[in-house]
């Protein structure tokens, strides 16, 4: 078929175009960054409040203000592969994970290394069993995704407030701190080395085990993936409980940022961020084949545009009306349609050249 | 006449379709919903007014819940319905209070109607440009919606920053007409004097009647209502068929705009506010009055009855978790899940188990089925 020599021909640009919108995106902010205001990359080192130096910048606040949503996006993109929908209840459920990590966190006097450890493990179960009641519901009811996850979406933010008997608790604790910010010494903010363990453990995961192989093929065709023997319900089920995990992490960093929960604003709206940062990710939000590296790099280009609109003074009520012009912007770039255009423009400048070459020959 | 009398007999000889099932099935327990709270909480339920109550809140969420209808229908989704809502509320608002242009010497009614005109042109607006950009640039509509809800609600603030307000003192010509109610008398209930009070309807319940209505009858006898489900059912058959799959893409997301915008102007008419927050996850109502009343996200199925009857089984959730004296504040949320989750799981049982000869435990027997 002459349609796929084509594709075979420019193999690598083929390969690679999935990530092209998320890079064009970042290059498209670091060279108007550059023309507004060089400085704004500029990355220097100052004493906190501890007397610790770290790190400090545009730069640096773009990485660690996007932890959650990375991790996050990470997720969505796994359940985005294998049931072909997204799940909306993740900042819900970010809220109860948070929730849960502070009710363990009260219930002793003194919060020692280990109260930390027992709360997060406790969260994690609290965020994976919520994530396998949304799996359950997805594979074994084979309800839409969105759907099944509008329940929690619903109620979650309550089921927050009620684990904690309808107060937002603050903690004070060096080690939450700790979590929020800075470990003592470590000029590097917690959160991005939180992102980057997610990272190498979702890689190892992928790279060692068929996992990511079973999620496509359930994600493009779950009949013959059943047919292969792979169990579908497993799979998806599994992503769902991946997603519970990435919840607890980005909801124990949430709350330690501010070391309180507060359950309707912890993370408000990051759903549709998620989702977003998956579709730039060049992701078919109707499942199948995934790139987690073009969701993460989604994520941080939709921080990197927050980041710069505000550093353009652009009151934060209004940072949502400038998003969705430059997410229109870039989708239309990265539309079939404008992407098919401009390939026949290049192959007729390409035809024409050979056709000069000849001549001249 | 004869053949017509055949014709009848042979449709109901028919199955029922499982989108028509799963209409029923809501039908069924939003009626076994209101009768138990007139059964076991009485009150309010036994008045005619309730149920009015209900639809003069929710008049806007039934013609949004109307507009998701027809997207998804045609296998598309637009979550920017509750953002156009908001922002249409608001620059009416301001439009009324004369902020917004210098509406000096034009009667009140004017004003009113043409309040009307911008919410039908914003709306036309959002509808053309994520209807072009969805049918003819082919782009993800979940993302497109997105982005126009990001547009629509940063757009607010933009408009104006702090909440704005009808009041009586400002404007009682114009609070007169929008807040105008129709009385019924013979379907009222005396109050706690004994004088009768008449029940009332406010005049966007009727817009979202009719709309409703209308939108019924084009689904099911126009040409451009059987092109939505065609296309949604599968695109590929459609195009086959000759159909204009890009231009029904359109078609159906110009509508959605036009409908969230008639509702913006219907909220209007019931808050006379304009703030950032009105119609807060409004599209998630939206979407999820349709699921309920037999509409399927992956297209070709629903019809705009069923997402009636699914509007008003939400409202109901809520008043019976007020009246079963629930007052902490996480009652109310956590029982809609509950129910919406009870409610859910039902529908794919039933669905599951339809046409197979398996038994199922006596209480998830559901009549014929």
């Amino acid at each position: 078929m002459p349609a796929n020599k084509k594709k075979s021909s420019s193999g690598f640009m083929q390969k690679n175009s999935q990530l092209l919108i998320p890079l064009v995106a970042i290059l498209i902010l670091i060279i108007f960054n550059l023309i507004r205001d060089p400085s704004f990359f500029s990355i220097g080192m100052v004493t906190n409040n501890d007397g610790y130096p770290v790190l400090q910048g545009n730069l640096i606040s773009i990485f660690n203000g996007a932890s959650e949503l990375v991790i996050l996006a990470m997720g969505m993109t796994l359940v985005t592969a294998a049931s072909g929908g997204q799940d909306i209840s993740v900042g819900a459920l970010a809220a109860i994970a948070g929730s849960a990590l502070v009710k363990v966190l009260k219930s002793t006097e003194v919060i020692t290394p280990w109260t930390v450890a027992l709360g997060i493990l406790a969260c994690c179960a609290v965020a994976m069993l919520f994530g396998a009641f949304n799996g359950t519901i997805v594979s074994v009811f084979r309800i839409q995704p969105m759907i099944a996850t509008l329940i929690l979406f619903t109620c979650g933010r309550s089921i927050a407030y009620w684990i904690n008997g309808g107060a937002t608790p603050t903690v004070s604790s060096p080690i939450i701190t700790a979590i929020g910010s800075f470990i003592p010494g470590c000029p590097v903010p917690t959160p991005i080395l939180i992102v980057i363990f997610m990272g190498i453990v979702l890689g190892v995961l992928f790279k060692t085990t068929t996992l990511g192989l079973y999620v496509q093929t359930v994600g493009i065709n779950q009949g013959a993936a059943k047919l292969n023997g792979i169990n579908p319900v497993a799979v998806k089920l599994l992503t769902f409980v991946i997603l519970g995990v990435c919840c607890a992490m980005a909801g124990t960093i949430g709350m330690s940022r501010l070391s309180l929960i507060n359950h309707e604003t912890l993370l408000l709206n990051v759903e549709m961020d998620a989702i977003l940062a998956v579709a730039i990710g060049g992701n078919n939000l109707g499942g199948g084949k995934f790139n987690l590296v073009g969701s993460i790099m989604g994520a941080y280009a939709i921080q990197a545009l927050t980041i710069t609109l505000y550093a353009m003074k652009v009151p934060s009520t209004d940072v949502k009306a400038y998003k969705a012009i430059v997410i229109i912007l870039l989708v239309v770039l990265g539309s079939p349609v404008v992407k098919e255009a401009f390939r026949k423009l290049k192959n007729q400048i390409s035809a024409g050249r050979f056709l000069k070459e000849k001549g001249a020959a | 006449m004869t053949v017509n009398t055949k014709a009848i007999g042979q449709v109901r000889r028919e199955k029922i379709s499982n989108a028509n099932l799963l209409m029923y099935i809501s039908i069924g327990i939003f009626a076994a919903m209101y009768l138990a709270g007139i059964l076991i909480w009485g009150g309010g339920f036994r008045k005619p007014q309730q149920i009015f109550d209900i639809l003069n809140n929710y008049a806007y969420l039934i013609i949004i819940g109307c507009a998701l209808t027809i997207v998804m229908i045609t296998g598309g989704i637009d979550i920017s319905v509750a953002g156009i809502v908001a922002l249409v509320s608001m620059v009416d608002v301001m439009f009324l209070k004369g902020r917004l242009l210098p509406a000096e010497g034009m009667s009140d009614g004017v004003k009113v109607a043409l309040a009307a005109c911008i919410a039908i042109g914003i709306g036309l607006a959002f509808g053309a440009v994520q209807g072009a950009l969805v049918a003819y640039l082919d782009i993800q509509p979940f993302i497109i919606s997105l982005a126009g809800m990001f547009f629509a609600r940063g757009m607010i603030t933009i408009v104006s920053v702090e909440p704005m307000q009808l009041t009586v003192q400002e404007e009682p010509g114009i609070l007169d007409i929008i807040q105008h109610r129709i009385e019924i008398g013979f379907l009222g209930s005396p109050n706690k004097k004994g004088v009768m009070i008449p029940a009332r309807i406010e005049i966007g319940v009727i817009i979202a009647i009719a709309i409703l209505f209308i939108i019924a009858v084009m689904l099911r006898k126009s040409r451009i209502g059987r092109n939505f489900y065609a296309v949604g059912g599968n695109r590929q058959s459609a195009l086959m068929l000759g159909i204009n799959v890009k231009r029904t893409r359109f078609t159906a997301h110009l509508f959605s705009g036009l409908l969230a915008g008639i509702a913006g102007f219907v909220f209007m008419m019931h808050n006379v506010s304009g703030n950032a927050t009105n119609a807060t996850a409004g599209e998630m109502d939206a979407i999820a009055s349709s699921i309920i009343g037999g509409t399927l996200l992956s297209g070709g199925v629903g019809n705009v009855i069923g997402t009636f009857f699914g509007v008003m089984i939400l409202a109901t959730i809520k008043l019976i978790v007020t009246a079963s004296g629930l007052t902490k504040p996480w009652w109310q949320t956590i029982t809609s899940g509950a129910m919406l989750a009870l409610f859910i799981l039902l529908q794919s049982v039933v669905l599951a188990n339809r046409g197979k000869k398996v038994k199922l435990p006596g209480w998830m027997k559901l009549g014929k089925g």
